[in-house]
This record gives structure tokens, sequence and C-alpha cells, in this order.
């Protein structure tokens, strides 16, 4: 297996409370990973340690590495804008921001200086738009507020402004939960299409949205990993009882 | 079962009377209101012409018989916009500050503090320190130390008006902007000034009003005169300064003048308040709700 992100003696600590224990875990290059557990097992905590989201929390805590090919992002010396160019999130609920839809996909390459002028902006943008399936329907109208669109073009627009500043790893946390069936499904086949050019980790709670898309399977519980393979492996004939039980649905 | 109205029930006489208490204090308030624009329409308007904005008092000094407003009109709108661009100046930056890089911190708690007491405390003494510098560098009476006055009366009101909109952030658009790779400066100058514009702009109109209006700093640090101000070295006249010298005069004519000034001075102050009503939601297009 080729490792993108290796995790070493990860522990995590919201002030008293042990969020993430002694995690060790590797995550496959250029394929879907799922992490999936109960709610409360630590899911989101561990996909935040991966682009120093947790650093937001007061009183988060955070002992081990991360390493992204071979680089550990809590290094001192590491700038954390980088981390979060190389790791891109796709939130729960889609935020646009204050701005146009073209401006919000610019965003990241304006910040990052990626492109030499207007017409290269212009590009990528649309670029970007056809990638997330929505150029056809918002090419007309660029320059109105990203707030005018539907939740699920909201979503579609928020990968592609997280695509544009080129990550080698997607994010998701949950990244369909707040959207409908449909729009859900189009987030899904976007993920699957995208997932030979970034590696992609994916929270879910969702155990059918799990065996849709994942190639990669961590299961936890309580903050810590019980069981991590391919999800062919995990699915038919899962090592622990824990898993067992998790996917026999009983809790 | 029946549904149909107790109207003698305890909690629904409470609830008439609380009503009725409201009701009161609602036309207690609007007539207050009402009766004051009442007295300045009534007595200032009889006085507004074409001179009264167009010029300045004629035959000796503020008391003269002729002439109008216009040396007060004018030293108002320099000082107000003089001030408010200087408070901007350091609010903006402040507030951004606060929320960036001090949060909620006890460093962010003790200039908030700060900010509270500096805008509670009175005007006059304002206008006593401005003074009492002034006299230890050795300046006059002018413009521009009625500027530094009022914007340092501005600053505490401009930045806490600032800082209770900023603070109102939502959470999820700071942490879109920072999961693609920003810095909290980036974040700050780019998202949350575009966002909490249209708060922005109410703060800083909010802070004009006031400034316009005050009349105790600026007794001792502008001055007064009867010319319309050239340069920031000189004296210069306001609006409530010239309501308060002719009202207290013996000349009705001169009286009239106050009344004229008071609402011409509530003119401005109106016009920028329904400005910036419809400012702010201009600038609503792009915000997210």
């Amino acid at each position: 297996m080729d490792t993108h992100i290796q995790v070493k003696n990860l522990n995590v600590y919201y002030g008293k409370q042990q969020a993430l224990k002694g995690i060790n875990i590797e995550i496959p290059k250029k394929q879907i990973t799922v992490i999936m557990g109960p709610s409360g097992c630590g899911k989101t905590t561990l996909l935040k340690t991966f682009n120093r989201f947790l650093e937001l929390t007061d009183g988060a805590q955070i002992t081990g590495e991360v390493l992204v090919d071979g680089e550990n992002i809590y290094d001192q010396e590491v700038d954390v804008t980088e981390v979060r160019k190389v790791v891109g999130l796709l939130a729960q609920r889609p935020s646009p921001l204050p701005m146009s839809i073209y401006e919000n996909i610019a965003y990241g390459m304006h910040i990052h200086k990626m492109k030499k002028d207007r017409s290269e902006y212009k590009a990528a943008v649309r670029h970007y738009l056809e990638i997330a399936g929505l150029w056809e329907e918002v090419h007309k109208r660029l320059h109105d507020p990203a707030t005018s669109l539907s939740i699920g073009q909201q979503q579609r627009l928020c990968l592609a402004r997280g695509l544009a500043v080129e990550p080698e790893i997607i994010l998701g946390d949950e990244p369909t939960s707040a959207l409908d069936p449909i729009s859900s499904q189009n987030i899904e086949s976007r993920l699957l299409d995208l997932k030979q050019q970034y590696t992609t980790v994916i929270v879910t709670h969702t155990l059918r949205q799990a065996k849709r898309l994942a190639d990669y399977v961590i299961y936890m519980y309580l903050g810590e990993v019980i069981e991590a393979g391919p999800a062919k492996e995990v699915f038919t004939n899962p090592k622990h009882e824990r898993t067992k039980q998790y996917l026999e649905g009983l809790f | 079962m029946g549904m149909k109205k107790k109207h003698f029930e305890r909690r629904h006489l409470v609830e008439l009377f609380m009503k009725t208490l409201m009701r009161i204090a609602l036309v207690i308030v609007a007539g207050a209101l009402g009766l004051i624009l009442w007295t300045i329409i009534s007595r200032g308007f009889p006085a507004m012409s074409w001179e009264m904005v167009s010029q300045s008092p004629k035959g000796g000094f503020y008391m003269g018989k002729e002439g109008g407003v216009l040396n007060a009109i004018i030293g108002s709108l320099y000082l107000g916009a003089g001030s408010t661009l200087l408070a901007i100046f350091f609010s903006l930056p402040i507030a951004l500050y606060l929320k960036t890089y001090l949060g909620d911190s006890k460093w962010g708690e003790y200039v908030r503090l700060s900010l509270d007491v500096l805008w509670g405390i009175p005007s006059i003494v304002y206008g006593a320190f401005g003074f009492t510098l002034m006299i230890a560098f050795g300046l006059r009476a002018s413009l521009l130390a009625g500027i530094i006055v009022l914007a340092l009366i501005e600053l505490p009101i401009m930045t806490r008006a600032m800082d209770e909109v900023i603070r109102r952030m939502p959470a999820d658009l700071e942490h879109a902007a920072l999961a693609l790779g920003s810095t909290k400066l980036e974040v700050a100058l780019r998202v949350v000034t575009r966002q909490m514009l249209p708060g922005i702009t109410t703060a800083i109109l909010l802070a004009f009003g006031r400034g316009i209006g005050d009349a105790a700093s600026v007794l001792f640090t502008a001055g007064y005169t009867d010319r319309i101000v050239n340069s920031l070295t000189r004296p210069t006249a306001s609006l409530p300064l010239a309501v308060f010298f002719q009202l207290g005069s013996p000349y009705p004519e001169v009286q009239q003048r106050g009344y004229a000034a008071a609402l011409i001075l509530t003119i401005i102050v109106l016009a920028v308040s329904l400005g910036s009503r419809w400012l702010s939601a201009r600038l609503n297009k792009y915000t997210v709700k």
C-alpha cells in the first residue's frame, strides 16, 4: 500500500478528557478512505488532526505525529497555511464566502498567488466549476452572490473552491449529511470521479454511504481504532467482534 | 372540552395589563420625540431661508442680526468628517485585532473594558483634556484641535460598535477561509470585513452622529468664529455651539437663528441615520445570512 498519511501514537485531549487514544494508522494514496463508527467515537476529531483544525478548538492538546508524505505536519518549522493548502476540507454544512460565485472559487488561488493574470484566473474558475459539475448551472451568473445558490449547489461550490488550491488530500466531514438525497448522490459521484487524482478521507455515520464509497475502511469506537483495512476485507470478513456488531447494525 | 376564551382568567388579565403598560410607554417615548421635533421645527422653520444656509452672520460678532449660519454648517461638516475619518483609521484596526488575535482572552476583555470606560467619560472632560494639551503645546483653538478631540470621543463608540458586530461573525465562514490555507490576517481583511460591512458602516455613522452633535468638547478646543473656516489652524464655528450661543442672546432675531441651527443639525443627523440604513441594505448583497 502506498501511504499518504501516517499517524504515529496520536493522542488528543480536550481538557482532561481523552478523545483519541494511541492512534497508529496509515491512509493509502489516491483511494477513498472512510472513517466510520458510532456517534462520539472520535472520527471527526481524527479527521481534524489531518489539516490542523483541531488547534482552533480551545483547550485541545495533541501529542504524537501526523506525517504527510513523510513530513510531520505538527513540526514547529511547518507553516500551517501550507498544510491546509495541501490538505483540503469539505465541511458538513456548506459555507460559501460572502462574495460572488466567481470570487469564492478564485479566493484560494488569490491568497496563494497561484495564477498570473485575470485570464488565467477566469480559466481556472471555469475549470473547477466544471469539475464540480456546476458550470452549466452558473456560468451566466458568476457575479451573483454565492448565497443565491441552493444548498446542494453551495456544497458543490465548496468542493470546487477547495479543489482550486490544488490539494493532494481531500477531507470530508460528513459532506452530504446536510443535503437532500439527489444532491448527496451528486457529491458522492463527484468524489468517486476524483478519487484517482486525490487521496480522499471521508467521515460518515451512514454505513450505506461507507459501503458505496470506501476503498479502505477505518472503524473507530470510543476514541480508538478497532480495525482498519481494505473495504472488501473489513465489510465481508471483519476481524474484531465490535466491528462485526457495528456492521450488523446492533448499535 | 370547552376552548372558549376565558377573559377573566388571571394570566390573561396580567397579559392585558402588561400590554397596556407597554403601549403607554411607547406613547410617552413617541410623544416626547414628537414634541422635541415639533418644537425645533415650529421655531426653526420660520427662520429658514436661503440666506440662513448660504451666509455667515453679519453685523458684528455672531450676535449680528443679519446673515445666516453657513459658518457653523461648514464648520460642523468639517469637524464631523475629519474626526470620523481619523477615528476609523484607528478603530477598524483595533476592532479587527480584537477579533483576530485577542478574541475572548483576558487581554481582549481588558481592552473592551477600557473602551467601555472611555465611552462613558463625559464629553466636557474630553474637552478639558484637549484644552490642557493645547496649553501645554502652546496651541490656540483650531479646527484641527476640534477634530482630534472629537476623534478621541468617537473612537471608543466606533470601536465597540464594530467589535459587537464583528463578534457575531459566523464561525463556519472563518473556518471555511482557514481551511483554504488563509492566514488570520487574510481572514480578517478579506472575509470578516466583507461579511460585516453593513455593521461596520452603521458603527461609523453612529459615531459620526455623536461627534457632529457634541458641544462640550469643541467649546474650548475648536473655539468659535463668525467666519467660515479656511485652515486647520484657525478656529471654527459649529452647529451645537451656534445653538448654545445664539439661544442665550437677548435678541429675538439671533434666537431664531439658534433654532434654525438646531433644525439644520437635526436634519443632518436624520439624513445620516437614513443614509446608513439605505447603505446597509445595499451592502447586504453578498453577506451570508
